[in-house]
């Protein structure tokens, strides 16, 4: 009886859980039950997985009201997997949060800090299981108003101005989408997600479909930071607190590459976006200069989290990189390296955030010598740098490894050439930071005298992080079979109309 | 002629929204930027609310003798979109607040590290 409503759980349950964050009061009891409820989310989401895999698609009607009248929250293997993967980085962050927002966020804030937090994972969670495109984006809006709040919560000043900036262009972002949605309904009038596919194929293209899919496309773009419409990602990531970039790092881009997939495979459908309209080409080359651009920025920063911040552009680069090759193979390979992306980008913004913690800076200076004195941190760090790169037996191998697959299997030659030489570039960028942690000698002062390793609630997560990066680089059967499935459940719903189960 | 009279409601959306837009671009004050942004946002309000009239409709209320009516939907959609604004409005206020505590200023030229702006 209560089985039913299992699938509303990841939404409801943070969401009720947010407020009595602020009504405890006391910040160890918020953290205790923020972190509690994340990880019951996070088996919830499990267990819906494994359901999906096993029938395919999930529904619930909310309120009793049936679909196309009332909201329907629908899950497939696609949502849920990236479900799965929110929830679980959720958890694992709000356990490192606890030791790492002490020094980086003011005592009196800490509630504050759980109740945004869960904010934001209802609002993803919401986006990730809903099936009405309206609501689609209230959710988007919710999770991006808590996210604005969690950038401003660090103590350095600079993170306002990067709040306020990300807020202005979330907002012109998110605005588009809603243009776009109603554009949409003026079209069809209807929100549900399927009937929208239906109607869509039916109408076959009019001039305000087109001009819903370009502003919902640009919408979707400026939040998942795709290049040129970064511009609010590097600074949002770098002034915030470490638990936070953590946590938007590894799941807010990556939900909304998957609010893209969701429009282009499932709604407009991938034979009419890439075909009639030549998204694919834009795409494709807005990823490249991504991945080429971001790379070389990135190797110039001496902030450490501004170059994963802008290693984070570029990784998103071949994530759409991977969805412009309009195959399934290619939608299979950027699902694979959202998934995987999420476990090495929260690994390493862990890292940075326990070396913040105890050198209290995260210049590359700072990492001198870290080698030696807090070697657990560093190795963490060494494994998820590795997984960004590509090595073999990482997860990162196992993502480019099928991109660079699905670009040979359509005979782009030179689209997988360039898949390698942007692994290259990440060499470098990465590397610098390595060299200085275990090859350069320490600066000798009275601070630096005793610093160790990190405390061992920002260890475990961290390393629970890392050696899933090793995990999924070894064994590739669970999370290659997810987006395995989600990517032909997409493509096979493109091609017959949106109409399955 | 009638490109522009049939369509006059999409004409205000269109001039609403640039204005909004531009003044987001352009504007130096970080509250008139907030200003800007709540044009802007505002003209889609008005896309929605005049995609919803039905030409000779009346309200949506049951009553003898009308057949016509508009449609109800786009205008509750729309007011949940009007809280997600205000919401927004007030984020962004709020942390206006904050940055002229922190940096004394709310003028994008007065800050001193150009790193900071907006």
């Amino acid at each position: 009886m209560f089985g039913q409503h299992f699938l509303i759980l990841p939404i409801v349950l943070p969401l009720i859980a947010a407020p009595l964050c602020i009504l405890l009061g006391h910040r160890q009891l918020a953290w205790l039950l923020a972190t509690l409820v994340s990880g019951l989310s996070f088996v919830i989401s499990i267990s819906l997985l494994l359901a999906a895999l096993d029938q395919g698609v999930l529904s619930y009607a909310v309120g009793g009201w049936e679909a196309p009248w009332g909201i329907e929250v629908r899950l497939d293997v696609a949502s849920a997997m990236v479900l799965s993967v929110v929830t679980g980085i959720s958890t694992l962050v709000l356990i490192y949060a606890k030791a790492s927002i002490e020094t980086e966020i003011d005592t009196s804030q800490h509630t504050l800090f759980y109740t945004a937090h869960l904010l934001c994972l209802t609002g993803l969670s919401g986006i990730l299981s809903t099936g009405d495109a309206f609501n689609l984006f209230v959710f988007l809006e919710i999770s991006s108003l808590a996210t604005y709040t969690l950038v401003s919560l660090a103590s350095d000043k600079r993170s306002l101005t990067a709040a306020f900036r990300y807020l202005v262009m979330g907002t012109i972002g998110a605005t588009f989408i809603l243009i776009g949605v109603g554009m949409m309904y003026m079209q069809t009038g209807t929100l549900n997600m399927l009937d929208l596919a239906d109607r869509i194929a039916a109408i076959g293209g009019s001039r305000t479909l087109n001009t819903g899919l370009a502003f919902i496309l640009v919408g979707v773009s400026v939040k998942l930071a795709l290049f040129p419409l970064h511009m609010w990602l590097p600074p949002a990531y770098t002034h915030s607190p470490s638990a936070v970039s953590a946590f938007l790092a590894s799941t807010a881009t990556k939900v909304a590459v998957y609010v893209m997939v969701r429009f282009i495979f499932t709604i407009y459908g991938a034979e009419y976006v890439f075909h009639t309209m030549g998204m694919d080409l834009i795409l494709l080359v807005l990823a490249i200069v991504a991945i080429f651009k971001c790379s070389f920025m990135a190797m110039a920063q001496s902030n450490v989290k501004t170059v994963l911040a802008y290693s984070s552009v570029a990784q998103i680069g071949y994530m759409i990189l991977g969805i412009s090759l309009a195959s399934a193979a290619g939608l299979m390979a950027g699902l694979l390296h959202v998934f995987n992306h999420a476990l090495m980008k929260g690994a390493l913004f862990m890292a940075v955030g326990a070396v913040l913690y105890r050198t209290g800076s995260v210049d590359i200076k700072a990492f001198r010598g870290l080698g030696k004195k807090m070697p657990l941190t560093m190795a963490a760090f060494v494994i998820a740098g590795m997984s960004i790169v590509g090595v073999p037996l990482t997860a990162g191998f196992v993502s480019k490894w099928y991109l660079v697959t699905a670009a040979l299997e359509q005979q782009h030659w030179l689209i997988a050439f360039l898949i390698l030489l942007g692994s290259l570039l990440a060499v470098i960028y990465i590397f610098r930071i390595i060299e200085a942690a275990y090859l350069k000698k320490p600066i000798e002062s009275a601070a630096n005298k005793d610093i160790k390793e990190a405390p061992l609630l920002m260890l475990v997560p961290m390393w629970i992080l890392a050696l899933a990066n090793i995990y999924f680089g070894l064994d590739t059967s669970l999370s290659v079979a997810a987006a395995q499935s989600a990517s032909d459940w997409l493509a096979l719903s493109t091609l017959s109309e949106g109409g399955v189960q | 002629m009638s490109f522009i009279v049939d369509y006059y409601n999409y004409w205000v959306v269109v001039f609403l929204m640039m204005v909004g837009f531009y003044t987001v671009i352009v504007a130096n004050n970080l509250v008139k930027k907030i200003v800007g942004l709540n044009i802007f946002q505002t003209s889609v309000f008005i896309l929605y609310i005049s995609m919803g009239k039905v030409s000779g409709g009346s309200a949506p209320i049951v009553a003898e003798g009308i057949t016509i009516y508009s449609n109800p939907l786009p205008h509750v959609l729309i007011l949940t979109a009007i809280v997600v604004g205000v919401a927004t409005t007030a984020v962004g206020l709020a942390l206006v607040v904050r940055i002229k505590r922190a940096y004394g200023t709310v003028e994008e030229n007065e800050f001193k590290d150009k790193d900071d702006l907006i």
